[in-house]
């Protein structure tokens, strides 16, 4: 064939839908905003409880809903009560004690000697630490001591059996997180399964699925949940399943009738006029024509995960203590805001401002893959 | 004509300078850039142009109906007042009472959650501050005047309840409701069926003689132009490129671009193949039924025989057109012959009896018998670029090639159907109707079928790309002894591809004959109506 | 038209033993009984109080005696409210979370729709995006989170409100629960409204009002507006089965006696009979607000037709 002999141009490369969407998407600002944001809640989530010197399970007996603060614990009249309540338990009296820098001198008298080993009360302290004895009167009934105050941050404060809000938050932010997206993606994964099948077979195969799908439907679906937790138990593993077993309804439901509306395409009846199969059909024309409204409703199943998750935690069915999440922390916080209402606020912004967030970035998808809506 | 009256025409509506601007998302888009038309009382002015010339925006933008992002600048002026500048109580008192509007959508612009007789009297009542009897013996006239049947039980009907040729008939009336100088008719016949196309024309031209209003009329279709118009405004892209009497303007057009629209029309002519071609496809006995209600719980199910006994046979090098409105089953006979739709009867494909073949036994089948589609906006699928497209096909019959080997026939496809092959990897949304029709031409072709069934190719494309996309058609056929099946409700396009002519009707076949006999010497009426509608120029009324 | 109701109600039957069914035996299979929780019980009097309530038989045999009571209007005893029947329950708090939730209900079509309509005619104006905002807000704060944030700031800090309690139905008792159950009905109304009403603004009838010189009262009041009510109309149904069925989230944290909590404290205690009770009376509020609002539908929509 002489034909090949005519070069052949290097093509133009165009830019596809995808290209496209994702361009769009980087003109707004809200939603690369959120995207950030995500990404930095998610990232102090992870690492933020390695990072915090607390330990989200540690208890701080002195510091019972301390509230938040920026700089360190103890206060300076909070020396005082610490140091009182220690020697107390030496069964000792303060004769005198002042502060020397980032030390406290306590010098403390007693009707009987005094054991070297009481200082360890004054280790066991929150608020002290490296005591050691300067001083010792010979009858052994006055002693001085000396004892680093312990610097402690509370940025977010403590809650009502002292553990700090700050390690908490960031704890139950990633088992929020988490959950948000394991269960989403379950949810997600059975409903498009579940719903590219029945929209693919069609005919009675698709009459039966989603038959199937309106009486999960017209259980009330809340409740659903609530049966599935009481049966499974307040397992933190199985309330994935819980979640996104009761979720992946309507994400069911779009697949399907997104599925049967790509099967009724001209491009996908033009493949058919091709002899092209049932496999090629599927995999070249409705799997990739379904990613859009896809990954559009995934955004809205991930808050949807979180607030659903936050619901039964709130009501006790969900994570259990000492493990956390945001509706463990809220649920707290809701029943001490008369005296504490710090231990609301703060788990609610992280919770309120990720959910907002994820609904500006799906906000942003669903201009980005679906321009002709505005 | 117009000699015995020699005062000057009263000029009621003029437009001067107007420019319309959309914000949209990719800038602003100037669709309107300073035109100037004018409109005398009485007359007929047609403002002609394609998709996209602004000819619809600028008397969109004279009524104040422009979309949210539109705006509009320049004059509007009506016996002397500016349109644009007028406040909404101003501007509705013009609007509806002295100039009125009707549109493309028949099915779509009236309220469909209002009676015909409540929304009739709506204007009337506004307008003239008749009392609610008043108006209805109002609105009845006026039904009666645009001939709808058995108007007073027609007042009580729903929007849904009528047909769109009816519907279009109601939005008449109602724009003629109070008798205005001017209405501005835009695309009013595009959506329905040819036959009930002449039948609002002539509606139109009849009113306008009783009423004296003046028309303008927006439109694609040279025809109507030629029949209809007494002065013609040529657009394109926002820009008035010629204007003048009408039949000046068809004699003697002075603007490249009006001479390239008169000469959009498809011309020529298909021989016949000669007579010991061998039969290619053939049907005998065609039928296709669709259930389309009732049935398990709901009693006895509903049937619609769209296809009803239909018998077909096309041979090597023939271009066998299928002429019928919607509804005739057209395309459902294209599809059947095709095995793409359950059918009864007999379907051979050469030698072959494949009336009962399934997918799996058709696939071998399927590189020779294509189909191109209407619509080259659904018909391509966006997510793959115009290389996997047009590829796809050799995929399945032609598995062994490599893809270097694919590209190249993709490569040979393009350029067969006039596209640069450098957009084999861009995608179909980057393309225009006419080039993305070429595509899915492209497609088909580079399985080298022998039979393709083109429904309705050429029915979404402005008429000079019609024209490209015809005259490819003809130079594949003849390069490579191709048969087309062509389905479509155009026949001027018919006329032009065809030399075997089949006239559908409900899914029968009506008539059927050599093109040149069929238009010559149609012999049934309801083909003398298709051809009177499509092709006869005689005009509708001569400006007194 | 009757036909029609009377078809549809038919229909239902079946759904509701569906729906029954599933959650009666899901129930059971659950681990734990009624009074396996409650300390200080004896065997024996464990053993009676089982034999007294029909624990023991055969659970198919259970089933058929509840469908039975069921059929003849009785929802049984509660199991941990040994005082009461599960229909005594419900007379007593249903009335309560009925008159919030329509409460709410009403509160968030009227606003909803009043704050959809605007943005819709003042698209991408000032007016829009505070509605968009406020929607999104409505809709994005969870009402367990908007319900501890009202309590505290109407509450405790400005001292507007009462914290909680019903305390008799009292009128300021009611203004928190409401405004935290209508908040996201709000929300999720007027994005409804301004989402279909702009569409409905930018139908080609509405262009042809327009181009009649219709006023714009009748453009939009008498032309638009009717059309775009329909979504909201089907958004009812479900709505009002979920909100007049009390809302568990506001009556814990509100104190309020209404049903909201029974599913849950009684799923938790295995309170078998109200467990049921529930899931048929929300079965049947759903329903019924179904077929409501299909009916209602066909009023305002003339293409509609149930015959």
């Amino acid at each position: 064939m002489t034909e090949l002999a005519v070069a052949v141009p290097e093509p133009i490369v165009g830019r596809s839908l995808w290209g496209n969407a994702w361009a769009r998407l980087k003109r707004n600002r809200a939603a690369m905003l959120s995207l950030y944001y995500l990404a930095f809640i998610a990232v102090i989530s992870v690492f933020g409880p390695m990072v915090v010197p607390h330990e989200y399970t540690t208890i701080y007996g002195d510091y019972v809903r301390t509230p938040p603060s920026l700089s360190a614990y103890p206060k300076p009249d909070m020396i005082q009560g610490a140091l009182g309540d220690a020697i107390k338990r030496m069964r000792a009296d303060i004769k005198e004690w002042h502060q020397d820098g980032n030390r406290v001198i306590v010098t403390i008298t007693a009707t009987k000697p005094i054991d070297d080993r009481n200082i360890r009360y004054l280790d066991r302290s929150d608020a002290f630490d490296d005591t050691r004895i300067e001083n010792k009167s010979p009858d052994g009934r006055e002693m001085t001591m000396s004892s680093a105050v312990k610097q402690q941050y509370f940025f977010f404060g403590t809650d009502n059996t002292g553990r700090d809000l700050l390690s908490r938050t960031l704890m139950a932010g990633r088992i929020s997180l988490a959950i948000g997206l394991l269960a989403g993606v379950v949810a997600g994964v059975i409903g498009v399964i579940y719903g590219a099948t029945a929209g693919f077979a069609g005919g009675r195969v698709d009459e039966v699925m989603m038959r199937i799908v309106d009486v999960l439907y017209s259980l009330p679906f809340i409740f659903f949940v609530i049966m599935l937790v009481v049966f499974f138990g307040r397992n933190f593993v199985l309330m994935f399943l819980a979640v996104g077993a009761v979720l992946w309804l309507d994400m069911a439901r779009i697949v399907r009738g997104q599925a049967l509306s790509i099967r009724r395409q001209e491009y996908v009846q033009a493949a058919e006029a091709m002899g092209v199969g049932q496999r090629g059909i599927l995999l070249r024309h409705v799997i990739p024509n379904l990613l859009g409204p896809v990954v559009i409703y995934m955004t809205l199943l991930v808050p949807q995960v979180i607030i659903l998750e936050s619901f039964l935690s709130f009501l006790g069915l969900g994570v259990q203590e000492p493990m956390t999440s945001w509706g463990v922390l809220i649920s707290v916080g809701a029943k001490n805001i008369g005296y504490a209402n710090w231990l609301l606020l703060f788990p609610a912004f992280f919770l309120v401002s990720t959910l907002f967030a994820l609904n500006f970035v799906g906000d942003g998808l669903r201009d980005a893959l679906d321009p002709k809506d505005r | 004509m117009g000699t015995a009256d020699m005062t000057a025409p009263e000029t009621i509506l003029s437009v001067k300078d107007l420019r319309v601007r959309f914000q949209t998302l990719d800038g602003t888009v100037e669709a309107v850039k300073g035109i100037n038309i004018k409109v005398n009382a009485g007359e007929t002015v047609a403002v002609v142009g394609e998709s996209g010339s602004g000819k619809s925006q600028t008397m969109m933008a004279a009524m104040s109906l422009l979309s949210s992002n539109g705006e509009a600048t320049g004059q509007v002026d009506y016996r002397g007042r500016n349109l644009l500048e007028m406040t909404k109580s101003e501007l509705n008192k013009v609007r509806g009472r002295k100039i009125s509007m009707i549109f493309q959508e028949p099915m779509t612009s009236l309220d469909p959650l209002y009676t015909i007789g409540n929304q009739l009297m709506e204007p009337i009542r506004r307008h003239r501050g008749l009392s609610a009897p008043a108006a209805r013996e109002e609105a009845l006239k006026l039904l009666r005047l645009v001939h709808i049947p058995d108007p007073e039980r027609r007042m009580k009907s729903y929007p849904h309840e009528m047909s769109g040729g009816q519907r279009q008939r109601v939005m008449i009336a109602m724009a003629l409701a109070n008798d205005p100088d001017i209405l501005i008719a835009d695309e009013p016949t595009t959506a329905l069926d040819v036959t009930i196309q002449a039948q609002i024309l002539m509606l139109l031209a009849e009113l306008q003689r009783k009423l004296g209003m003046a028309i303008v009329f927006i439109t694609h279709d040279l025809g109507i132009v030629r029949r209809f118009a007494d002065r013609v405004y040529v657009m394109r892209q926002g820009e008035v490129v010629e204007e003048g009497q009408a039949e000046a303007l068809f004699a003697n057009p002075q603007h490249a671009y009006t001479r390239m629209l008169l000469a959009a029309e498809p011309t020529g002519s298909k021989a016949p193949p000669p007579a010991n071609s061998p039969v290619l496809l053939e049907g005998r006995n065609v039928e296709v039924v669709f259930k389309i209600g009732g049935g398990f719980l709901g009693g006895e199910p509903l049937m619609l025989r769209a296809v009803d006994k239909i018998s077909v046979r096309l041979k090597r090098n023939q271009t066998i057109g299928i002429v019928g409105e919607s509804g005739s089953g057209k395309s459902t006979l294209g599809r059947a012959l095709l095995r793409l739709l359950p059918s009864d009867g007999v379907i051979r494909f050469g030698d072959r009896d494949i009336s009962e073949a399934d997918r799996q036994a058709m696939r071998p089948l399927r590189r020779e018998l294509q189909l191109v589609f209407q619509d080259p906006f659904g018909s391509l699928s966006p997510r793959m670029t115009v290389g996997q497209v047009i590829t796809e096909g050799l995929l399945v019959h032609e598995p062994s090639l490599t893809g270097k080997q694919r590209d190249q026939r993709a490569v040979e496809a393009l350029r067969e159907v006039g596209l640069d092959p450098n957009a084999r990897n861009r995608y179909p949304h980057e393309f225009s109707g006419g080039q993305r029709q070429r595509i899915a031409i492209a497609r088909a072709m580079i399985l080298m079928p022998k039979v393709v069934v083109l429904d309705e190719p050429t029915s979404a494309l402005d008429r000079s790309v019609q024209k490209q996309i015809v005259e490819l058609l003809r130079k594949l056929q003849a390069d490579h002894e191709l048969s087309y099946l062509f389905i479509s409700h155009d026949l001027a396009v018919v006329r032009a591809m065809a030399d075997y002519i089949i006239v559908m009707k409900q899914g029968k076949i009506v008539e059927e004959g050599p093109t040149q006999e069929i238009f010559d010497n149609p012999r049934e009426a309801y083909t003398q109506t298709l051809m009177n509608a499509a092709i006869d120029s005689t005009r509708f009324r001569i400006s007194a | 038209m009757l036909r029609y109701v009377f078809r549809r109600l038919l229909t239902a039957i079946p759904t509701l033993f569906v729906i029954v069914t599933v959650a009666f035996f899901l129930i059971r299979v659950a681990p734990g009984g009624p009074f396996n929780q409650e300390r200080g019980l004896s065997p024996e009097i464990r053993a009676n109080l089982e034999a007294q309530f029909g624990l023991n038989d055969p659970l198919w045999l259970q089933y058929v005696h509840y469908l039975g009571n069921l059929l003849r209007g009785s929802f049984g005893p509660s199991y941990n409210l040994p005082d009461f029947t599960v229909t005594e329950l419900f007379a007593k708090g249903l009335p309560i979370s009925v008159q919030i939730g329509t409460s709410a209900l009403v509160l968030a079509l009227l606003l909803g729709s009043i704050l959809g309509t605007i943005a819709a005619l003042n698209q991408n104006k000032l007016a829009d995006y505070s509605v968009i905002a406020l929607a999104t807000a409505g809709s994005t704060i969870p009402t367990f989170v908007t319900a501890p944030v009202i309590q505290l700031v109407f509450g405790l800090s400005w001292k507007l409100l009462p914290i909680g309690g019903w305390g008799d139905g009292a009128l300021i008792n009611k203004v928190g629960p409401v405004l935290t159950l209508a908040l996201p009905q709000i929300a999720i109304v007027a994005r409804l409204m301004r989402g279909s009403m702009i569409e409905s603004l930018r139908s080609h009838h509405i262009r042809t009002a327009r181009a009649l010189g219709l006023s714009d009262w009748s453009v939009v009041v008498k032309h638009a507006l009717r059309g775009a009510v329909l979504p909201i109309v089907s958004f009812t149904g479900p709505a009002a089965a979920a909100l007049l069925t009390g809302s568990i989230i506001v009556e814990t944290i509100f104190s309020i006696p209404g049903v909201g909590r029974y599913f849950v404290d009684a799923a938790l205690n295995r309170d078998y009979t109200l467990v049921m009770g529930t899931v048929v009376v929300i079965a049947l509020f759903t329903i019924v607000f179904n077929l409501i609002v299909d009916l209602l539908y066909a009023v305002v929509d003339p293409r509609v037709r149930y015959d």
